[in-house]
């Protein structure tokens, strides 16, 4: 009989103690909670209120270091491939085509200094397949591919995830492959002709002799 | 049939209007309180009750449709009617169809006898608690009619809940209300409402005027969450268990008919408790001396007022109940109502009666 009455009680009091803890937080509705992240210091010293935050029009800010969207700076990037090959799930797609000797000036340099002799038409990096591993940013020679601190960039349309990061239009890539290839083919020629003798101060005088005879 | 002279004069001359043969004055009688359960339904019952749980547990709630979300109900409702209604096939197309129906009637039925200020009331039955009391039960054959016409286990089980726990609180909550209406003496809904009007305001309610009027209070609250399956009495539609229980097949509209009735029934329950324990539409403002704050807010504008806000107090507690309360097991569901509240029920009413002799 006395754990009935006991039961009784204790239903009584938890009732009233869980309902003083909603009726709390109901009436500390009128305030907002801080937006104090967990490595700050007074953390647990925000007050009590409503927690939500209304995404798309507040955000909080993704640290500087966060690892989000894959970005190239292009104008950076030697044409390696490295990152094409390290990448796990192959989301990264690379075409290089070899740069002319007369072109090196106009390919530029890196912002390392080191001087570039790829152009790359075709970088294109398939974010929907990304899995932001970063092995890709640690392969990289030139530090030109990295992941940035933008995470919200969902599309409507899955073709919009592939992000095209080539430094040439379709025609310019056109035209410098036919270059290339033109003048691939003057080598080959003027390597017949000169013939076996000449053998050896050919590479060295070829490439001399090219930016005249192309142009 | 009313003391006063200025009981029911409003619904009374509305009733004696017709155009010719057609009761025009009845059926506005009549419309009244529909108006007011979907307009309430709408506005305290959906949005009120999403705002309400979202801040109790720390959430903004709906922010989108309109300022502060205020328009999200009417776009709920939009999203409902274009909805199609469909039927399974193999349900009982009969009993699914009236399902929803007999449950809104049931939960309407009892408006009639709700006096919404002292000039209006549905009807003014003598028996009107008894009635009220009475009607509600027919809910339970709507359940029934849904649960078993959806041929589906869960609405199946949901009813049979559902039907088990209201038929077992109607006990406690009857002998309960039984106890109102001895301090009153009458079962006229008006009448027990006239009985605790005074120029003292609350202090002349059922619930302060006897010491033991706390017991039955409490016991008819509990009982009537139940009857209405409310949490922490919702096992009938326990989502974690049962999906939604009786009303999982139902979609469109008539799973709008079937929440309009638990928002009725929430509103009915509440202006019973409040009828029967706090005074109905009288003003709970005392007269202090010569400011006559009891007189000024009296009167058949302020009598509405004033049941309409009482009924919506007591809708809070039961949200505020129910986003606190886990939900009851079905053996302590059955436990709550035969061991504790059906005999403290009978024990307050023996001391009420003692009171009633007595005092």
């Amino acid at each position: 009989m006395s754990e009935y009455f006991s039961n009784i009680k204790t239903g009584a009091t938890t009732i009233a103690t869980g309902m003083a803890i909603t009726l709390k937080h109901f009436f500390n509705a009128v305030k907002r909670k801080g937006d104090a992240g967990i490595d700050d210091a007074d953390y647990f010293r925000q007050v009590d209120g409503l927690c939500t935050l209304q995404y798309p029009k507040e955000v909080i800010p993704t640290p500087p270091h966060g690892r989000y969207r894959l970005y190239v700076n292009i104008d950076d990037c030697i044409g390696c491939r490295q990152c094409e090959r390290a990448c796990p799930v192959e989301c990264i797609a690379i075409e290089t085509i070899k740069t002319t000797n007369d072109d090196l000036a106009v390919c530029g340099k890196t912002s390392g200094g080191q001087q570039k002799r790829m152009w790359v038409p075709l970088f294109d990096i398939d974010t929907a397949k990304c899995m932001t591993c970063g092995i890709c940013q640690s392969v990289c020679p030139t530090d030109c591919l990295y992941h940035t601190a933008v995470a919200d960039f969902s599309e409507f349309d899955v073709r919009n995830m592939m992000y095209h990061f080539g430094n040439l239009s379709k025609i310019e890539a056109e035209a410098k492959r036919k270059k290339l290839a033109e003048q691939q083919a003057q080598a080959a020629k003027e390597k017949a002709a000169t013939g076996a003798p000449a053998a050896k101060p050919a590479p060295k005088a070829a490439p001399q002799q090219k930016p005249g005879g192309a142009e | 049939m009313s003391s006063s002279p200025s009981l029911n004069t409003w619904s009374d001359a509305l009733s004696g209007f017709s155009i010719g043969w057609f009761p025009l004055g009845l059926v506005i009688v009549a419309v009244i309180p529909l108006v007011f359960i979907a307009l309430y339904a709408l506005t305290y019952g959906v949005y009120g009750e999403r705002k309400i749980s979202a801040f109790m547990q720390d959430r903004l709630g709906p922010m989108e449709v309109g300022f502060w979300g205020i328009l999200q109900t009417l776009a709920d409702i939009l999203k409902l009617l274009q909805k199609e209604d469909i039927v399974p096939t193999a349900a009982d197309k009969f009993l699914f169809v009236i399902g929803p129906g007999i449950l809104f009637v049931g939960s309407f039925l009892a408006f009639a006898v709700l006096p919404f200020g002292p000039a209006f009331i549905g009807a003014d039955l003598n028996v009107g608690l008894f009635y009220a009391v009475g009607i509600v039960a027919i809910e339970v054959v709507g359940i029934l009619a849904a649960g078993w016409g959806s041929n589906n286990k869960w609405a199946l089980y949901g009813a049979v809940r559902s039907v088990a726990q209201i038929v077992s609180y109607e006990i406690p909550a009857s002998i309960a209300l039984l106890c109102a209406a001895m301090m009153a003496g009458t079962l006229s809904m008006q009448q027990i409402t006239v009985m605790q009007a005074g120029p003292n305001g609350f202090m002349h309610w059922f619930l302060f005027n006897n010491p033991i009027a706390w017991l039955p209070f409490l016991i008819y609250f509990i009982s009537s969450l139940a009857e209405t399956n409310r949490a922490p009495f919702d096992i009938p539609e326990a989502e974690s268990e049962l999906v939604a229980g009786y009303f999982t097949e139902y979609s469109g509209m008539k799973f709008a008919v079937i929440f309009l009735a638990e928002y009725g029934s929430m509103f009915m329950v509440s202006a019973i408790i409040s009828i029967a324990f706090l005074g109905g539409w009288t003003s709970p403002l005392p007269n202090i001396g010569g400011l006559e704050l009891n007189t000024m807010t009296s009167g058949p504008a302020w009598g509405a007022f004033w049941i309409i806000m009482k009924g919506f107090f007591f809708i809070f507690v039961q949200m505020w109940l129910r986003w606190t309360l886990p939900r009851l097991r079905v053996d302590q569901l059955m436990y709550l109502c035969w061991k504790v509240l059906t005999p403290f029920a009978l024990i307050s009413f023996v001391l009420t009666a003692v009171w009633e002799i007595y005092r």
